[in-house]
């Protein structure tokens, strides 16, 4: 079995020292060797941003593709072979700006992959752009008034189009987020984490002690009970959004592999893929 | 009796005109008759006129004619639209309930008030009018009203013996009624008989979605668009039962990338769309051809820009498949021509996608894709399964863990050797930014021009395995025209050019097959034998006309016949400006 240092490479990251996406991936490398995954069962496809260099630098089949559409990739990825396990990662620009729409159908679709969101609330790479993620008044380059858009709950957002899975966590806390990466993996359909990761750079709002003042971990919350969905939506509006640990998940919702009628087990890459001389004049003889 | 005649249908959109057209060319391809159909019809679902036109032969035709021997008209609207298209002597069968009315200025027609729907009423339902029609029609053609039984019984057998014998009598009715009008004395409309025979009566979207199953593709991520929507309904009947899936994605973006997903995993994958969709696509196509993964997009060209006219031909893609997306990749686009290329043109799509890793784009045009046509079965026998250097399935020779797998190895044909996530030894990165051979990304100016270089050195090898690069009919070595086309106008260009021929016009026939690479030296072998090169498109700009001059030079020789009104060409429309060209070669002239 794989340790977590066969998912090392030699590559050293592009982030900024102090970038939160260091912990994700560390927690990334963790989980995968903790759920007993060898680096070749793990395809990680990763978007376009500081977060999508994410694929590079951890020893699996990475694929770095176009901004937006890390989660269609990651998909087909699946439905050509569901045996192997597939993250998809990128930012809070690439899973809720570009690919807003494929975030959504991705989530009610619900394949058996783990979407992990790296959540700057800054557009990085471009140098500091406003983010759906992005707080109403929020100053940056292109909000030079602050923002006068309202910004996108990703708990919410998810629990209102159907998620299986859905979890907050933020890159300080690497047990934590390890964790929920292993359950994410784990659970049976589509899951999202959704992490804080603060930009050290451009985000001097969003900052690490602002978050360790302003999150609220479910945990700690008397009675909490990530299987009611109503109560994880009115948790997270409570607090703004501000939650973390697994705030949802239905065991109940089969995977959309499992439901696609005559899909095998073995993935469709490995099966035989001539058709028999019976099944081609059956399939012809229809149009005579 | 006669040897081919052009039947025509006509009503309102949801009244059962296109099951009209089926039932009658079915029955007809049955007794070995060669059909092919034109469907007019409008972006709604419920009312505009509708009509489906047919052309039926005791030889190939590969084209609908310049008149109408036949019209069968559900409303008034279709005799006022359609009626000046008969021949002189040709026939209108209207149904009586609209106390149907002949226009002014119309040829002398024959004109046959029939109670399709009163019949209809008194077996019990009027949707059995369409029935009635078809029996009124073969009165006329001197078809037995029994040749259409084992139609009906395919149709309505599982609804009950009664629903069949109701069926049949609605035909039978229908006959004996026109049969009195005339007491059967039509000797002119009476069709030869065929020589029996098997052939298949398909549409060509449904010849290319065949032939991706029969190039093993399981897996079609699509969104649904016209012309396009057929390839992914006969997929979504077909791939479960053969373990694999269609998926209707958010859009054409998710489409190609799941796609392009889905071949990197290995799997044989296509998406299928028409211009809107192939423009939302070209972001993701630039990604396939950078990071090497094969995957095949079909595009069914429709009238352009925008939303255009998406029920009516067109072929003004030809500039946007070529050179679209941003940046320089190697890409092929290949136009088949004929039903039976679509078939074996979209095995090979899948074929030159793995063997040379990279997007292949199957090029058809509304006419081709959504026209009925009967074909000579496929021939499973010819159809290969060539995957190039994939390595999956093989043991690797074993690595250290940072020794990652050389996927973009640089060598003489560019392609290097392909692995699939979950081979052990095969690890390696992939990416849309430039990468050195391992798929890590790389700026170095030395290795940018390697890996371009390698990139596109794969176009060569397509252009030296491409079978028939080009559809060439070219009898003479010294012609006085040779005719360019591609896509749907196959035929007319042939019955076009028979009519000049008949002249003594010396015309040689090219149909381009593989549009990109360009076979620059088969068109030019050709264009040397020419005194004019004419080129049919269905476009505004030239654009295929223009492909041959940046490729082939000869400018002062290449002149153009251009349609985009919608309509596909007639032959006569060929016919008349090929030879005005040969004859005054001007341009302006017949460009108007």
């Amino acid at each position: 079995m794989a340790t977590m240092k066969e998912f090392r490479n030699n590559v050293k990251p592009n982030w900024c020292p102090g970038c939160g996406d260091f912990s994700i991936q560390a927690a990334i490398q963790r989980a995968a060797a903790n759920v007993g995954l060898e680096p070749e069962n793990l395809a990680v496809i990763s978007g376009i941003g500081c977060s999508g260099r994410i694929s590079g630098y951890i020893n699996c089949y990475g694929f770095h593709g176009i901004h937006g559409r890390s989660l269609p990739i990651a998909q087909g990825v699946k439905m050509a072979n569901r045996e192997l396990t597939v993250i998809a990662a990128g930012g809070d620009g690439d899973g809720f700006a570009i690919g807003m729409g494929h975030t959504v159908h991705a989530i009610r679709r619900n394949m058996n992959i783990t979407y992990i969101v790296m959540d700057n609330q800054i557009y990085g790479l471009t140098k500091g752009q406003t983010s759906p993620r992005s707080a109403t008044g929020f100053v940056t380059k292109s909000t030079p008034q602050g923002s006068i858009e309202s910004s996108i709950t990703p708990v919410e957002l998810a629990l209102s189009v159907g998620a299986t899975f859905v979890a907050q966590s933020f890159s300080s806390d690497l047990k934590g987020l390890t964790e929920l990466i292993e359950r994410g993996i784990k659970h049976e359909g589509f899951s999202l984490i959704n992490v804080f990761s603060p930009c050290v750079t451009y985000n001097k709002v969003n900052t690490y002690d602002w978050f360790k003042e302003n999150i609220v971990p479910v945990e700690t919350i008397e009675g909490y009970d990530p299987h009611d969905r109503i109560k994880a939506m009115s948790t997270s509006m409570k607090y703004n959004g501000l939650i973390t640990g697994l705030i949802y998940q239905n065991t109940e919702q089969k995977p959309y592999e499992a439901l696609v009628k005559g899909f095998k087990e073995e993935g469709l890459a490995k099966q035989d893929i001539r058709l028999s001389q019976e099944d081609f004049d059956k399939l012809v003889a229809e149009f005579a | 009796m006669i040897s081919q005649l052009s039947w025509k249908v006509g009503g309102q959109q949801g009244e059962g005109i296109e099951s009209t057209g089926e039932i009658f060319s079915m029955a007809m391809n049955r007794m070995g008759y060669h059909l092919y159909s034109y469907r007019h019809f409008s972006s709604r679902i419920k009312g505009g006129h509708t009509n489906n036109k047919i052309r039926v032969s005791t030889t190939p035709m590969r084209a609908i004619s310049d008149d109408l021997d036949i019209l069968v008209a559900f409303d008034q609207e279709t005799i006022d639209f359609n009626a000046h298209e008969l021949r002189e002597g040709g026939i209108i069968i209207a149904d009586a309930k609209f106390n149907p009315k002949l226009p002014d200025g119309l040829k002398p027609v024959r004109f046959f008030t029939v109670p399709l729907t009163e019949i209809a009423d008194e077996l019990g339902t009027s949707l059995m009018k369409n029935m009635v029609s078809i029996g009124a029609s073969s009165a006329i053609l001197g078809i037995p009203v029994e040749s259409y039984r084992a139609i009906v019984e395919d149709m309505f057998l599982r609804k009950g013996e009664k629903v069949v014998e109701k069926n049949m009598e609605a035909i039978r009715r229908g006959f004996d009624f026109v049969n009195e009008l005339t007491g059967g004395q039509l000797p002119e409309f009476q069709m030869e008989k065929a020589e029996p025979q098997k052939q298949l009566f398909m549409i060509g979207n449904d010849a290319i979605a065949l032939g991706a199953i029969a190039a093993g593709c399981r897996f079609m991520p699509a969104y649904p668009i016209t012309p396009a929507s057929e390839v992914m309904e006969y997929l979504i009947k077909k791939l479960p039962k053969l373990g694999g899936t269609v998926i209707q994605t958010e859009d054409e973006i998710a489409a190609i990338t799941m796609a392009i997903g889905a071949n990197y995993a290995g799997a044989r994958s296509l998406t299928a769309s028409a211009g809107p969709g192939l423009s939302l696509m070209m972001e993701a196509i630039g990604l396939a051809g950078i990071t090497e993964t094969p995957v095949v997009i079909v595009n069914t060209q429709r009238g352009g820009p925008s939303t255009g006219m998406p029920t009516k031909i067109e072929q003004s893609d030809v500039n946007a498949m070529i050179y679209g997306t941003h940046g320089d990749i190697p890409k092929v686009v290949i136009t088949p021509s004929t039903v039976e290329e679509c078939f074996y043109d979209a095995v090979e799509a899948f074929n030159i996608a793995e063997e040379y890793q990279l997007p292949v784009i199957l090029m058809t045009d509304l006419t081709l894709s959504l026209g009925k046509q009967t074909v000579a079965p496929f021939d499973y026998n010819k159809v290969e399964i060539r995957r190039g250097k994939l390595l999956a399935g093989q043991e690797l020779p074993e690595k250290e863990q940072n020794d990652l797998f050389k996927r973009y190895e640089v060598t003489e044909d560019g392609v290097s050797p392909r692995v699939i996530p979950g081979q052990k030894y095969g690890l390696h990165h992939v990416t849309g930014v430039e990468h050195d051979e391992t798929g890590r990304p790389s700026e170095n100016a030395a290795n940018r021009i390697q890996q371009m270089d390698k990139r596109m050195r794969k176009l060569e090898g397509v252009l030296k395995t491409f079978k028939n690069p080009v559809t060439v009919d070219a009898p003479h070595a010294d012609a006085d025209v040779l005719v360019v086309g591609i896509n749907s106008t196959i035929g007319t260009i042939q019955e076009a050019k028979g009519r000049l021929e008949k002249e003594g016009i010396k015309v040689n026939h090219a149909q381009i097959r593989l549009l990109h690479p360009f076979p620059t030296e088969q068109i030019k072998a050709l264009m040397d034998k020419a005194k004019k090169v004419v080129v049919v498109e269905h476009n505004i700009q030239a654009q295929v006309a223009n492909l041959i001059k940046q490729h082939v030079g000869s400018a002062e020789k290449i002149e153009s016949v251009l349609k985009y009104d919608g309509n596909p060409f007639l032959p006569k429309e060929i016919y008349a400006e090929v030879k005005e060209l040969v004859k005054h070669g001007d341009y302006e002239r017949v460009s108007k």
